[in-house]
């Protein structure tokens, strides 16, 4: 950053809102559903069937703050 | 650019859900033990105990199972992080990306696990009841997303006021709209109670303050690790603050 003292600093550019939308939509179901299934599936709302899901993270699933048991 | 974004966030995640699962497991474990220890005993003293073999091992639980949930819990927010990270940089101030890294994990900490955590705290095993698990689930959700709407409607009024007032005090103006606006939703919000009188306050006390501590460690590594990749790969294609498709 030396050379910011002697220029103004450049304004950050930004990226276009239609360029993150795509990945905003796509990759943001999917990282939200891996939360979903790590916080709370086989718990409130059950989508896969029995309890190894919900046993097998369930301590993750009560450090990290979900409603659980 | 956003691709590449997306995958420094998922590996800083990754690397934060590793400090947490060690911080978690060290701090948080042994919490999780003694509530189990309570719940077992209070079965036995209503004549309930089960004789079923558990689905998981205790020792399977607190070790495999709690750092595939740190690492996909990681992972994950840190994909999430990226993106917003992607929207947000550039249209706050004239942040740098170091810069605008440190301050959305600061924002994202404060609104998605401090606020919803002061009015729906993490509990331990045995300290809530079974069939309240949906509205339990429900509303913290709920105050997540109030809390994170909230914080976000103070961002852009903080912009709004960055002429008037100047950078530090349309800051301060900002964030103090936002502890009102956020203390009354939370104020209004119902309220959950179901500890047993005789719930083992100290252990209730280390489980919340491990549970505090963990998320903690765990936005400030995403933040720092985050800042760091993209920062390292931005100063590597010059002073641009973008990332060189070609140093993929």
């Amino acid at each position: 950053m030396a050379q910011a003292a002697a220029v103004p600093t450049p304004l950050p550019v930004a990226i276009p809102l239609r360029d993150v939308a795509p990945w905003a939509v796509f990759a943001g179901v999917i990282l939200l559903s891996l939360l979903y299934l790590v916080g709370m599936d086989q718990g409130a709302t059950s989508l896969t069937s029995g309890g190894m899901l919900h046993e097998f993270v369930h301590d993750g699933r009560h450090l990290l703050g979900f409603p659980c048991h | 650019m956003v691709r590449s974004l997306l995958v420094r966030g998922m590996i800083a995640g990754l690397i934060a859900g590793l400090l947490y699962f060690l911080f978690a497991y060290l701090f948080g474990e042994a919490s999780v033990d003694a509530a189990i220890a309570y719940e077992e005993q209070a079965a036995a003293a209503a004549r309930e105990a089960s004789n079923e073999a558990p689905l998981v091992s205790r020792g399977i639980q607190a070790t495999i199972g709690l750092a595939a949930a740190a690492l996909i819990y990681g992972a994950a927010l840190g994909g999430v992080f990226a993106l917003v990270y992607s929207a947000v940089y550039g249209r706050i101030g004239r942040l740098t990306p170091r810069e605008t890294a440190a301050v959305l994990a600061l924002v994202g900490f404060v609104a998605v696990i401090v606020v919803p955590f002061l009015k729906y705290p993490a509990s331990p095993p045995a300290s809530s009841i079974d069939g309240t698990i949906g509205s339990r689930t429900g509303l913290y959700l709920a105050m997540i997303i109030f809390s994170v709407v909230l914080a976000a409607g103070a961002i852009l009024l903080g912009r709004r006021l960055l002429a008037r007032f100047g950078t530090r005090n349309a800051t301060l103006l900002a964030a103090g709209a936002y502890v009102a606006a956020a203390g009354i939703v939370g104020y209004l919000m119902p309220v959950v109670a179901e500890t047993p009188a005789d719930f083992p306050a100290t252990v209730l006390y280390q489980f919340r303050l491990a549970s505090f501590g963990g998320q903690l460690v765990l936005w400030t590594a995403l933040g720092l690790v985050f800042g760091a990749l993209i920062d390292g790969s931005s100063r590597r294609s010059g002073s641009r603050p973008s990332i060189d498709p070609a140093s993929l």
